[in-house]
Order: C-alpha cells, then sequence, then structure tokens
C-alpha cells in the first residue's frame, strides 16, 4: 500500500501556507549550486518552474519534446487566466476564488492546495505583467477583465485570444535568460522514457534523443515533472499532437500513485468532428460563450438552415435550464447538456452531433465591430476549418476531449509518492477535483511553477541526506535497458497497421464508453475492448525507419503503446467511482434532471492506483478529503 | 461546408540528414477531403508510405491550431503555403485543385540548417531571446500590477508584436535570410511597454549582436517577410528596432553584451 501523507500544515486555512514556508527547512544561498534539479517539460508549470529555481541558484536542467521550449502546449491556451484581485470591485476576494474552484471541481479536491492557489493567484499577474506580458487593458491603462465559465465575477486576465501564448512566452524568456546566465542547460527535442530511482529517491532520468536517436543518462537531486495532460487517451483531443502520458506513466510504474485518472473534461466549444483523417479537435474558447447563445431547434431532425428556424422553435437549452448563469454553465454540465440534445436527435450538421452558438443578438446588441474586437481571431480560426462566416451563420460546436484533472498524486509539496519526484501543472492531480473550471489551468500551472515548487523543494533537498550518484549507476544500466528492448521491440513487429490506426480505435473506445456518459457496463466492456486493441499493437504494428536518427513513427509508438496501458487504470477508475461527480457521469447515479450525484459519505477521496506489476491489476489506495472549512453542498447553477 | 475530394501529385523534399544529399521525390496524395488540412493531407500519404513500407516524411508540426510555430513549409515556392496570414497547419486542401502539383520543401538559410526532409533546426531563434529578449525580472520582485498603467494603444501596439510564434516563415521568406521582423517583434513589444524601458537599449544592440552572430543575413528592405507571415506581424517594428537600435548606439556609452555563443 502507498504512503499518502498529504502533508496538510494545521490552523487557519488563511495562514497555512505562510506557517507551512516558515516550518520547511531552508537551502543556505551558497548551498543551492551544490544540488542539481532536472525539470521535464517547458510549458507553464515547468518553464515558470525552472526559471524559478534556477533564480534561486540551483543547477536546473530542462527537457522537452518540442524543438524548443516556446513551443509547449500551454501555447494554445485561449482564453485567460483568474485571480482574485477583484479589480471590477464586484465582490471578488481569495475566499470567493478558492471556494468557486472547490464547488467547480464537484468538492473532490483538498481545501488547502486549492486555498494556496487562490492566495498565490494575484502573485502572478504581478509577475506577468513585470515580465512585459500584454495583458488587455482598460482605455485608463489598467488591467481589463472578463468572466469565464463558471463564475458570477468578472476575475478573469487576458491576452486577446492569446494568453496561453503569452504567458508561455513570458515564462520562456525568464526560462531563456537563466540559459544565457548558464543556470539552465536546455535539452530540447528530448523525450524522457524513464525515471530513475535510487534507494527509493527519484535521483534521474533517462531520455531519448529525438534527432540522433541515443539515449540519454541525467542525473539529479530531484526531478520535477511538468509533463502536461493525457487528453490524447481519446485521440481526438484540443491537444497538441504531441502531448502523451509517457512519462507520467513511466514514473507510475517506478512507484508513483496516479491519482484520479477517471476525472478527464469534455470542453463544450469545440469544432465538431467531419472526417476520419481528422487529426485534432480545435477548441473554440469558452470566453466566446460571454456573448454567444447556444441553441438547438424546438423538434427533433428539423434540418431547415439555422436562419430558417423562427426564434419560437429555437430552444436556447442552458438559458432554460440553468437560468441563473444561462450560457456561462460550467463546462461538465454544458457538455451533457449538448449531449443530452443530440440524443435527443436534435443536433444538427451534417453529423448531427453539434449544437449551434449563436451572435446574432451580441452584433445586434454590440455590433459586429465589438464583437470583431472581442474574437476575431476565434471566428478567423473558425471559418478557415469550417468555411462558413460566424457573423453571419451561426456557429458549430460539439464537446472535445480536453483537459486531465486526473494526474500523479502529489502531496502539499506537489511532491509524488516516490520521494524526490514532484509533479506540477496539469501533470498532476491536485487542484481541480473532478472538474476543471475554465481560466484555472494556466493559474494552477505558474502557481506551481513560480510559487510553490521554489519554496517547497527547499524542505525536500535539506531534510534529505544524498548518496553520490553518477550515469554510470546499476539503475541507469537497468533503465536504459529496458528502454531500448522496448523501442527495438517496436521496430521489429513489422506489422500491417500504423500507429495512428490503433490510436484511432483506441480513441473511439475511449470517447464512447468513457466520455460524456459512462456506464458499468460500458466501461466493462470497454477494457475488453482496449485489452484487445493492446494485444494487437503489439503482434500488428508497424513502425518505418531505424532507431537511430529522427523517427516520427517510433516517438508516436512509444507513446500509443503507454496509452493502451494507461487507458486501463482510466477505465478501472470510472469504475470505482460509484457515484456521480464534475466530469465523471455514471448514468446509474443521476437526480431526476439528469444532474451528477454525489456520494459524499463513501466517495468523498481521492483515488489513487499503484503499480502492481505487469499484468497485475493495480492496487487501489485513498486518501480521504476532509472538508474542515466548506460545507458540502449540491452543486446546481440553475 | 460542402467538402469533395480531390487527387494531388506532391513533389516532396526528402533528405536523410543534416549532411546528406537531398531531393525532391514524387508522390500521389489520392482521393483528399477538400476539408482535410494540409498536414492532415500529409498524414494520410504518410499512413500509405508507412503501409508501403517506406518512411514516412518527417515533418515538424504539434498544436495544429497555428499558435506553436513548429510547423512550416515552403509550399509552392512561398513559406507556410499561398493563403494569407495561415499557417500550414490551418491551411485547407479546399484552397488546391483537383490534379494540382504541389511542390513541398524545407525553410531554407543558412542559420536554418535541414535536419531531416522538411524539418529544420530553428535554435539560432532561441539564441537570439537567450541574448536578450526578455525583461529582468525574478519571480517575486515584481511590483503590484496595476501601479504602472500603460496606455491601451501601446499595450495593443506591444500584443501586435508579441503575437509571433517564432516559425522562421520571415527567414525563409527573406532573399538574405535575414530574423530581423522575428528580431525586432520581441524588441518592439519590450520596448513599448514601461516595464521593458529600463533595458531597451542593452537589448536592441545584444539581440541584433546575437542575430549576426548566428549567421542570419541583412535587412534591406524586401518585405516580404511581412507578406509571409502567418501571424501578420508588421515590418513597422523593423522601423521601431531600428530606431530603439540607434538611440541605444548614440546614447550609451554601456559596453554591448557578448552575444551567447551557438553551441
Ligand atoms: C486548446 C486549449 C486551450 C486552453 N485554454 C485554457 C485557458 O484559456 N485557460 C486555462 O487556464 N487553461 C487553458 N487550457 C489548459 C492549459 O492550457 C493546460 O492545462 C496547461 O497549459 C498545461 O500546462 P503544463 O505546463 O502542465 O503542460 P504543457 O504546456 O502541456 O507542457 C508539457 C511539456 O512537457 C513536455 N513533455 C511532455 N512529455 C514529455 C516527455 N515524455 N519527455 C520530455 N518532455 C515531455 C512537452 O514538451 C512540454 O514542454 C487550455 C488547453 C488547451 C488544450
Ligand atoms: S502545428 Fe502549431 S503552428 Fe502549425
Amino acid at each position: 500500500m502507498l504512503q499518502l501523507d498529504a502533508k496538510i500544515p494545521g490552523g487557519p486555512l488563511e495562514t497555512k501556507w505562510d506557517r507551512h514556508r516558515f516550518d520547511l527547512k531552508l537551502v543556505n544561498p551558497s548551498n543551492k549550486r551544490k544540488f542539481e534539479i532536472i525539470v521535464v517539460g517547458t510549458g507553464l508549470a515547468g518553464g515558470s518552474a525552472s526559471a524559478s529555481l534556477a533564480e534561486l541558484g540551483y543547477n536546473v536542467k530542462t527537457f522537452c519534446i518540442q524543438d524548443s521550449p516556446r513551443r509547449a502546449h500551454s501555447i494554445a491556451a485561449q482564453g485567460g487566466i483568474n485571480a482574485a484581485k477583484n479589480y471590477p470591485n464586484d465582490s471578488d476576494s481569495i475566499w470567493r476564488l478558492f471556494y468557486d474552484t472547490i464547488k467547480g471541481g464537484d468538492f473532490r479536491a483538498r481545501e488547502a492546495n486549492v486555498y494556496r492557489l487562490a492566495q498565490v493567484s494575484n502573485l502572478i499577474i504581478d509577475h506577468c505583467v513585470a515580465q512585459g506580458i500584454p495583458f488587455a487593458r482598460e482605455y485608463g491603462g489598467l488591467l481589463a477583465n472578463r468572466s469565464f465559465g463558471g463564475a458570477q465575477v468578472s476575475r478573469t486576465f487576458y491576452a486577446r485570444g492569446q494568453t496561453g501564448q503569452q504567458l508561455l512566452l513570458g515564462a520562456y524568456s525568464a526560462l531563456m535568460r537563466q540559459v544565457a546566465r548558464g543556470q539552465v542547460k536546455m535539452f530540447p527535442r528530448r523525450e524522457m522514457l524513464d525515471l530513475v530511482v535510487v534507494d527509493g529517491q527519484a535521483r534521474g532520468i533517462v531520455v531519448r534523443n529525438l534527432i540522433t536517436g541515443e539515449i540519454e543518462r541525467h542525473t539529479a537531486h530531484a526531478v520535477v515533472l511538468a509533463t502536461g495532460g493525457y487528453g490524447n487517451v481519446f485521440y481526438l483531443s484540443t491537444n497538441g499532437m504531441g502531448c502523451n502520458v509517457t512519462a507520467a506513466y513511466r514514473c507510475y510504474k517506478k512507484g508513483a500513485g496516479f491519482a484520479n485518472p477517471c476525472f478527464t473534461q469534455i470542453h463544450p466549444t469545440c469544432i465538431p468532428v467531419h472526417g476520419d483523417y481528422q487529426s485534432k479537435l480545435t477548441l473554440m474558447s469558452e470566453s466566446l460563450r460571454n456573448d454567444g447563445r447556444v441553441w438547438v431547434p424546438k423538434k427533433a431532425g428539423d434540418k431547415r438552415r439555422p436562419e430558417d428556424i423562427p426564434e419560437d422553435e429555437r430552444d436556447y437549452y442552458l438559458e432554460r435550464i440553468y437560468p441563473s448563469f444561462g450560457n456561462l454553465a460550467p463546462r461538465d454540465i454544458s457538455s451533457r447538456a449538448a449531449k443530452r440534445m443530440c440524443d435527443e436527435g436534435k443536433g444538427v450538421g451534417p453529423t448531427g452531433r453539434a449544437v449551434y452558438l449563436d451572435f446574432r443578438d451580441a452584433i445586434q446588441r454590440l455590433g459586429q465591430a465589438e464583437i470583431e474586437a472581442r474574437y476575431g481571431n476565434l471566428f478567423q480560426m473558425y471559418e478557415r476549418i469550417v468555411a462558413e462566416d460566424p457573423y453571419t451563420t451561426p456557429m458549430m460546436i460539439y464537446p472535445a476531449s480536453h483537459y486531465a484533472m486526473g494526474g500523479l498524486w502529489v502531496d502539499y509539496n506537489l511532491m509524488s509518492t516516490i520521494p524526490g519526484l514532484f509533479v506540477l501543472g496539469e501533470a498532476n492531480f491536485s487542484d481541480h477535483g473532478a472538474n476543471r473550471l475554465g481560466a484555472s489551468a494556466l493559474m494552477q500551472g505558474l502557481a506551481d511553477g513560480y510559487f510553490v515548487i521554489p519554496n517547497t523543494i527547499n524542505g525536500y533537498l535539506a531534510g534529505t541526506k544524498f548518496a553520490e550518484v553518477t550515469e554510470s549507476h546499476e539503475a541507469f544500466k537497468e533503465s536504459e535497458a529496458e528502454v531500448v528492448a522496448k523501442v527495438k521491440k517496436l521496430l521489429s513487429i513489422k506489422g500491417k497497421r500504423t500507429v495512428q490506426d490503433f490510436h484511432r480505435d483506441l480513441g473511439h473506445v475511449m470517447w464512447e464508453y468513457c466520455g460524456m456518459g459512462r456506464t458499468d457496463e460500458g466501461l466493462t466492456k470497454a477494457r475488453k475492448l482496449v485489452a484487445d486493441v493492446k494485444a494487437e499493437f503489439w503482434e500488428n504494428v508497424t513502425v518505418p525507419g531505424s532507431h537511430t536518427d529522427l523517427n516520427q513513427s517510433l516517438e508516436n509508438a512509444g507513446r500509443v503503446a503507454d496509452f493502451l496501458e494507461f487507458a486501463d487504470i482510466l477505465l478501472l477508475d470510472a469504475l470505482a467511482r460509484r457515484e456521480s461527480c464534475g466530469c465523471h457521469f455514471n448514468e446509474a447515479f443521476q437526480t431526476e434532471d439528469h444532474e451528477a450525484l454525489r456520494d459524499d459519505v463513501n466517495m468523498a477521496h481521492v483515488a489513487v492506483w499503484e503499480y502492481a506489476g505487469e499484468g497485475k491489476e493495480p492496487i487501489f489506495n485513498k486518501e480521504p478529503l476532509n472538508f474542515e472549512f466548506v460545507k458540502l453542498a449540491t452543486r446546481s447553477y440553475k | 461546408m460542402s467538402s469533395k475530394s480531390i487527387n494531388l501529385t506532391l513533389k516532396v523534399w526528402r533528405q536523410q540528414g543534416p549532411k546528406a544529399p537531398g531531393r525532391l521525390e514524387t508522390y500521389k496524395a489520392e482521393n483528399i477531403s477538400t476539408d482535410a488540412s494540409f498536414l492532415e493531407m500529409l498524414d494520410i500519404v504518410n499512413e500509405r508510405l508507412t503501409l508501403e513500407g517506406k518512411e514516412p516524411i518527417a515533418f515538424d508540426h504539434d498544436c495544429r491550431e497555428g499558435i506553436c510555430g513548429m510547423c512550416g513549409s515552403v509550399v509552392n515556392g512561398r513559406p507556410h503555403g499561398p493563403q494569407k496570414e495561415t499557417t500550414l497547419c490551418q491551411l485547407h486542401m479546399r484552397h488546391f485543385q483537383d490534379g494540382d502539383t504541389v511542390y513541398i520543401e524545407p525553410f531554407r538559410a543558412r542559420a536554418l540548417p535541414v535536419v531531416k526532409d522538411l524539418v529544420v533546426d530553428r535554435s539560432a531563434l532561441d539564441q537570439i531571446i537567450a541574448a536578450g529578449g526578455f525583461i529582468s525580472v525574478n519571480t517575486g520582485q515584481a511590483p503590484e500590477a496595476n501601479s504602472l498603467p500603460v496606455p491601451k494603444d501601446k499595450a495593443d501596439l506591444a500584443m501586435d508584436a508579441a503575437a509571433c510564434i517564432g516559425c522562421g516563415a520571415c527567414i525563409a521568406a527573406c532573399p538574405n535570410a535575414a530574423a530581423m521582423l522575428f528580431t525586432s517583434a520581441k524588441i518592439s513589444q519590450l520596448a513599448l511597454l514601461p516595464h521593458g524601458r529600463p533595458e531597451a537599449a542593452k537589448r536592441a544592440l545584444a539581440m541584433l549582436a546575437q542575430m549576426d552572430a548566428a549567421g542570419f543575413g541583412n535587412c534591406t528592405n524586401h518585405k516580404e517577410c511581412e507578406m509571409e507571415c502567418p501571424k501578420g506581424i508588421s515590418i513597422s517594428n523593423i522601423a521601431r528596432l531600428n530606431r530603439e537600435f540607434l538611440k541605444a548606439a548614440l546614447a550609451s556609452a554601456e559596453e554591448i553584451p557578448a552575444a551567447t555563443k551557438k553551441e
């Protein structure tokens, strides 16, 4: 069994973080340069952590898959980042941001972590502005805010529709500044393929150089994993093509607990699927729901063009069912409502799996110029893909896999169950419970990297004895041998189907049985189907080329192989959660009006899965969630 | 959306490695939906090559939403292809005709050597940023965010410049393979904001020095970069860079920091 001590500091919520920082041991400034820290990933979490740790004087080695750290998938975030500044004077506060996040997560996150997140949110905005991030401003020169899905206050800061890009370029600039100082050594185009554990401590990683194919060994005193989310387990998602579970999964196999894998978010506003050659789904930012109205025809099977459907034959179902939140209802709620409409035959578009997002009224009210100023780049993106003009014809949207709330289990220090392995950003499970609110992932990634890890890692480094470990240590040899064997195996199968083909199959199964609506029967069936896909993969996949140079098929094959194993834990977790909460919706647990039915008596816990060896069922562990400061309430957005 | 299928002949640059000779190979791209993106068309061709036991065409890509800057090839002589302000991943096949022959080649510039097929090494761009494309603020030092107002027009211009995705199309488009549009976008963004002013002079000098050191050419005002930039970055940024550089060179007796060396 895993030791799941969350190390939550005692005392009042408001002072936990301060007290904890005071209690943690410090590393004397001149001793910091004696430590080496590996950071894997250069998204908001890894980029900000690398820069901040280097600023403190640690020697940092940073790795990413892309050719440049600036291209991590954080770059694609559009809508914005939350903070509790309360600039609009609309009654926001640290407490409200904390409460909204806990409630938005359907009471399946830790109070202490979430409170800290809300506390440091304001520091993030200060820091990013000082870095030169061109956030939107009012005419008076002060920062502008907007509201975002699931919130009734305007607390979201944004840089046009490119907030993630701007925040990431800020973190990247800070990182490159440390590269120039020699404090960070940057290793792009490297894929982490194993974690090396020595005497129970994370002491390094094994990576493949994606250009030369060489397997490299890197030692460190601590490893910080910030490798993003696993949304691509559904094949089609809003994630980048390279997003993967590989690094996290290999850590799991080395003993790190995997928490709440079934908490996966399906985003309500994406461009619908249109063909099986399709490689990804494009998100249409949630901010569009501030001005767009979601509707379907009242009559099932209505094939008229949207402009021909009169007002009284349209069902603005979000406004109807959730009058107080309307089109801004949280993601899980909106996605399921869209699915329900399509299941009832009211879906639109060529496949019947889409609903309208209509700007007609907003254009009448505000004028086309204002809508263009607010959403111009998104409208353009839509028109490019769909070849229809959203200023005149309503957009068609449908939910798509978007974000992973689940991830490696971490304690309050963001340390996993393997001492010395810290996990940040989307790769950990920590702050969003069963559902993440819009504009909170950017906040969390930067909170973890800029403000949490630079504090908590000191406690570990100062309080731990380190044996001398070099790259020729037996543990490195073993890891490398395993990695090489796997690579060679993939190349040797020479079957008849492509990697992508298998990934597509996996995606179909996961989307069908483990997407927005889940049943025990479907999940059980999916386990069998996934096992079949996996078995065929290892017999019939074909991976051309060699392992001694750039081989994108090989990279992909490794990632899909890990997704195929990981998918089973996700399904198991979905089966084990005997309730519906947030994004996890088991049809057996619902209220009369189809809302999620939580079971706070038996299910208020984090489910943590532990690797039990090849071919064995993972072991279930749980961390109970104690709510001392908020009352568990039924989540209602009506 | 009305979709149909088209057939194309592709002439694709294949090159096994940085030192190997390259050549154009001919492939058929058959039965391609006009709703597919250009990269999805390449995916389809690659799946077919794989099934024939051949090595697929290597090309860089990740977000497929026109924001990460990872994709980019020269299509029919133009970086990112024929559509204005569109990255290759966002270019759709409806802009091609049935029967077209399409030439696909890597970005070419001395400072961006080919790695394999359509993949190039753009690390020289990271080095330019490392030389000064930042504001020197450590985590924890920042004052309250609203303590320094920024005129909205300045913030908007800074955002226009900051929209650069670092893909390298400007360099591929430039007859001199200069990196001026890229470099000027970062210098402009930071020079326009009050937070970036204290280091403006040092930054301009350092980044330009690194640009030269990395082997990029000089700007002689061809304006091709602006034409081909998928993000519409304006060459007015180059004018701003020149002003910053002149101001810096004239006003400051400050030493030009040594450029970070290319590894
Ligand atoms: C389209 C889209 C829009 C979004 N919009 C918003 C928004 O408006 N607001 C919001 O708050 N959130 C948004 N999100 C969510 C948010 O962007 C992500 O959750 C967040 O950016 C993740 O950051 P990260 O640093 O954890 O990971 P990432 O940015 O995904 O970075 C992962 C890093 O790990 C590296 N890596 C991965 N695997 C390996 C490996 N095996 N070896 C080596 N390196 C590896 C990658 O190269 C990369 O550098 C959006 C997400 C998407 C997909
Ligand atoms: S793949 Fe990211 S910009 Fe084209």
